[in-house]
């Protein structure tokens, strides 16, 4: 498919962050001879799996990274590209970056997300399940399943719907931790959170929710949030750090309340 | 969203524990704290400032002003306590929110690119103990007088020109320039971990930090200033 203008190629220098395993210390490889000939219309991805079929060619390890969809919606890309989470364009995930955004010569440095609370499996991949957990904490609703409901049933007021489908865009690729100053994960938790409590059908279980998912994020070993900002300017699906308010507003609300003598969500109805 | 089979949620959240007690260690609990002692402390430093501008009408009036702080030693007692209470209040969340910012990051990158956060909002774990290193030699100097040259119990505005000349003024003057970093994140910061929804540059909070933050330091400032430039003299 041709880009944007004329395709061009380009010669690069990539600094690679390799680790073998958990337990390996990891070191930087640069490679040089196999980021040659790069067409500006390759994605990102497409440019390490062009790397990755000459390294396999000359008999060495590809650099393993993360990918599904590669269309931007799944969460499962991300690496750090010169110090920027999916790299230098606003709004995009590393599948969606084009190597147009390049220039011939660059030197770009690749490393994985880091934080105590997503390890490192492989090279640029990081475990973050504990993403998984802090949704099965509390990021979700207790409803009983079988048919859908009439969607008219229960009025929703438009702007808490938008509101709601804006924190709702979350991939859960965890560029915010990345980015953050503090390897905070508090836009990825206010997200998952207030996209539920700005709806009637997430509101019934609002303290329960952030109490929970608030426990289950600092258990992981995420730091805390001190409003720098550079999560919501990372965030490929541009949520706002708005949300971070919402949440701070609703665990002040939640812690004080009295607990209620059934803490556990669920059992509903 | 992961790679690897989860491991049950509850083996890394931590044990049930007293309301007061989860308030105290979790991150959003520690940050309420750190904004509720902020926004008290934000509003002594703006009246601090405003009975400063005083020395502007004499020696009479600042002298009677700080009279009138030391009338009732039970008020003046219980402000300076409450004040105590708020600065360990905020300490206290610093000390535990950076502890764990320290260790959430154990390895770092080899290039970091910023795109929002500020000078000020990436400084303030440093302008936070220089502003409390500033208050100790400013207690020491203008209300007990231990470090100050010619000091004169009730004269204040005797002490204040004889003890902000020369390079005391530039201290306070260079005290005032972190404490315009410190306020500039801190009063935004604060809003909005009370919950305002604020977003990027050019929101209402910012500005209204932006206002706070030139009001007071400028205030503040100007008296020093004042001194080293001979328009406050004997
Ligand atoms: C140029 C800036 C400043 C000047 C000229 C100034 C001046 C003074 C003076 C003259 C006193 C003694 C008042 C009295 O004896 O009645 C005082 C006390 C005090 N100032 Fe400042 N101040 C400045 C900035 C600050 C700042 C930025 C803070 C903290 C945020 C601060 C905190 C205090 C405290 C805690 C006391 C002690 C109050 C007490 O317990 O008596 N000052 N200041
Ligand atoms: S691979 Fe799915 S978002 Fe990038």
């Amino acid at each position: 498919m041709a880009g944007h203008g004329e395709e061009k190629l380009l010669n690069l220098t990539l600094n690679v962050w390799r680790q073998r395993n958990r337990g390996d210390a990891g070191r930087f490889e640069t490679y040089k001879d196999e980021a040659r000939d790069i067409s500006t219309d390759m994605s990102f991805l497409e440019m390490l799996d062009v790397v990755n079929e000459r390294l396999i060619k000359s008999g060495r390890e590809p650099i393993a990274f993360d990918h599904d969809c590669r269309e931007g919606i799944c969460g499962q890309c991300g690496v750090v590209v010169n110090g920027s989470p999916h790299g230098p364009r606003k709004a995009t995930t590393a599948c969606q970056l084009h190597m147009r955004s390049f220039q011939d010569g660059d030197s770009l440095t690749i490393e994985p997300w880091r934080a105590s609370a997503f390890p490192v499996v492989k090279d640029l991949m990081v475990d973050r399940s504990a993403f998984d957990r802090i949704v099965a904490a509390g990021g979700y609703i207790s409803v009983r399943t079988g048919n859908a409901p009439e969607a008219n049933n229960i009025p929703v007021p438009k702007y808490d719907a938008d509101l709601s489908m804006d924190a709702a865009a979350c991939i859960g690729c965890g560029a915010c931790v990345a980015a953050c100053p503090n390897a905070s994960a508090m836009l990825f938790v206010a997200a998952k959170a207030e996209h539920l409590n700005l709806l009637p059908q997430g509101a019934p279980e609002k303290d329960s929710r952030v109490l929970a998912m608030i426990d289950q994020a600092d258990g992981e070993g995420f730091g805390n949030c001190t409003n720098h900002g550079e999560c919501e300017a990372v965030c490929p699906k541009e949520i706002s750090m708005a949300f971070i308010a919402r949440l701070n507003r609703d665990y002040l609300k939640a812690s004080l309340k009295r607990p209620r003598a059934s803490a556990a969500a669920g059992g509903a109805g | 969203m992961s790679v690897v089979a989860s491991s049950p949620a509850a083996g890394r959240r931590p044990a049930p524990r007293s309301r007061l007690q989860r308030f105290l260690t979790s991150s959003i609990g520690l940050k309420l704290i750190m904004a509720f002692s902020g926004v008290f402390l934000s509003l002594f430093a703006l009246g601090h400032m405003l009975g400063n501008l005083q020395a502007y009408q004499g020696a009479e009036a600042l002298d009677a002003y700080g009279a009138l702080l030391h009338k009732e030693p039970a008020l003046l007692w219980g402000v300076r306590l409450g004040l105590l209470g708020l600065v360990g209040m905020h300490i206290f969340a610093y000390l535990a929110l950076t502890r764990r910012n320290n260790t959430a990051r154990p390895k770092g990158y080899r290039q970091r690119k910023w795109r929002e956060s500020s000078y000020a909002s990436r400084s303030m774990t440093l302008t936070g103990p220089l502003l409390l290193a500033f208050i100790v030699y400013h207690i020491l100097h203008l209300t007990t007088g231990t470090v100050h040259p010619d000091y004169e119990e009730g004269a204040v505005y005797h002490n204040l020109v004889t003890g902000l000349g020369g390079v005391n003024g530039l201290i306070y003057i260079a005290a005032m320039a972190m404490l315009a970093f410190h306020l500039w994140h801190g009063v935004w910061s604060m809003m909005l971990t009370l919950g305002l929804p604020e977003g990027r540059y050019g929101s209402l909070g910012r500005t209204v930090a932006t206002i706070f933050t030139i009001l007071v330091t400028v205030g503040f400032a100007t008296v020093p200033l004042a001194v080293l430039t001979g328009v406050l003299h004997l």
